[in-house]
């Protein structure tokens, strides 16, 4: 029974670092897309939007280069769309840090199984079906 | 429209889908696709780019909270979404080579499923007969604390459960949604996973689901800045409260009440599919 218990309390160390780590993922990433929203609204909140028809050819920052090439001239959207770039890692980086504990665990099935998942999300990145 | 307009039609909206989502455990992306496209005449491809953003906005500002009660069963979670990830990337694949009107039509009968769902009473199959071998040869068997001390569960049904997973990862991919619905059907009532672990452990496998689809709908420009900013920061905000709101609330009424709306914004959705109008 005192082993059981044991083994809570480190998984719960565990989970306060994971939710730490969520809230400063969400926190930060929020952040960057106010910013961003701020610049993009002092330089273009007259201008007239439609988003009516779906334009893929028209998309600005649709590539992790693309974003950083923006944020260089620090275009409103560019840093905008790098806040929701941080916000899609977010859950990413959860993936990592629970390979490692699998890691220190010596859970090798699971440090393999992670390390799928991570691979067919690094795929995702890679995969270029519009163009 | 203006930009300024817009920003905050949307950023009014998407704090409401934040609010009630988290409220009634729907998720936002379910409001925010009828508010960007019924509402505002958007697209449908990028109502779904933003949507996914705000997908994982909710799941990863509610596990920050969940995690307190530190109960998510991350093997089961990391091991389903090994489905969920591959399925999501076939949904959006599936997305490109399909007309848009299908997918209005296929988003609004799964918003109708949603609802009915969310009235409907949950039951906890959970037990701790171990006969899944599986389930022990991927160690998915588990515990949690409970006042009476740590209670024991087992894992059933592994490979129904995985199958059911590969659904909801495809239409998560499809239609940029979390798939909540179908996820609780694979954990509950097929993997007979008890409510306090499939909640949070779900919430975890939405995130990182959706993360891989939202990577890809990047790359097709399905994701507009000027859209994702007001719907990101609404629905952070929104669903914030919420969870703080839901602590001393009762929720049962506005269930009902929620349950009606998206019924008749799952029927508009079906009706603007059919009929092909803008």
């Amino acid at each position: 029974m005192s082993k059981q218990v044991k083994h809570y309390l480190g998984d719960k160390d565990v989970q306060v670092i994971l939710g730490t780590l969520l809230r400063i993922g969400v926190l930060v990433s929020t952040g960057v897309v106010l910013i961003g929203g701020l610049i993009f609204l002092i330089e273009r909140s007259g201008e007239t939007v439609s988003f009516g028809n779906f334009k893929p050819e028209e998309a600005k920052f649709s590539s992790i280069i693309e974003i950083f090439r923006g944020l260089k001239t620090f275009d409103g959207l560019a840093i905008i769309q790098f806040g929701v770039l941080l916000l899609i890692f977010t859950p990413i980086a959860r993936v990592v840090f629970s390979i490692f504990s699998f890691l220190l665990e010596r859970d090798y099935m699971y440090v393999i199984i992670g390390l799928i998942v991570l691979c067919v999300i690094i795929t995702s990145l890679y995969l270029d079906i519009a163009h | 429209m203006t930009v300024l307009l817009f920003t905050i039609i949307v950023l009014v909206g998407a704090f409401l889908a934040g609010l009630v989502g988290s409220l009634t455990g729907l998720g936002g992306g379910v409001i925010i696709i009828p508010l960007l496209t019924l509402g505002l005449g958007v697209d449908i491809h990028y109502a779904i780019g933003a949507s996914i953003i705000s997908v994982i906005a909710t799941s990863s500002g509610s596990a920050a909270a969940y995690v307190k009660e530190g109960i998510t069963n991350v093997r089961i979670g990391m091991f389903l979404e090994i489905a969920t990830t591959m399925s999501a990337i076939v949904g959006v694949v599936i997305a490109t080579y399909i007309k848009a009107d299908y997918i209005i039509v296929i988003f609004g009968l799964i918003l109708l499923f949603s609802a009915y769902m969310m009235l409907k009473k949950k039951i906890d199959h959970s037990n701790n007969e171990k006969t899944s071998v599986l389930a022990n040869y991927f160690k998915l068997n588990g515990s949690y604390p409970t006042e009476n001390g740590v209670k024991q569960y087992a894992v059933h049904h592994v490979v129904g459960g995985f199958a059911m997973m590969f659904v909801a990862g495809t239409l998560s991919g499809l239609l940029g949604i979390g798939s909540g619905a179908l996820k609780v059907i694979g954990m509950d009532n097929i993997m007979k996973i008890p409510f306090k672990v499939s909640t949070t452990t779900s919430n975890f496998m939405i995130g990182v689901t959706a993360a891989a689809s939202a990577l890809v709908y990047l790359h097709k420009g399905q994701i507009d800045p000027a859209i994702a900013m007001p719907v990101t920061i609404g629905v952070i905000t929104g669903a914030t409260l919420g969870a703080k709101i839901l602590i001393r609330t009762k929720t049962d009424k506005l269930k009902v009440v929620f349950a009606i709306v998206v019924t008749f914004l799952a029927l508009q959705m079906i009706y603007k599919g059919l009929t092909g109008q803008p």
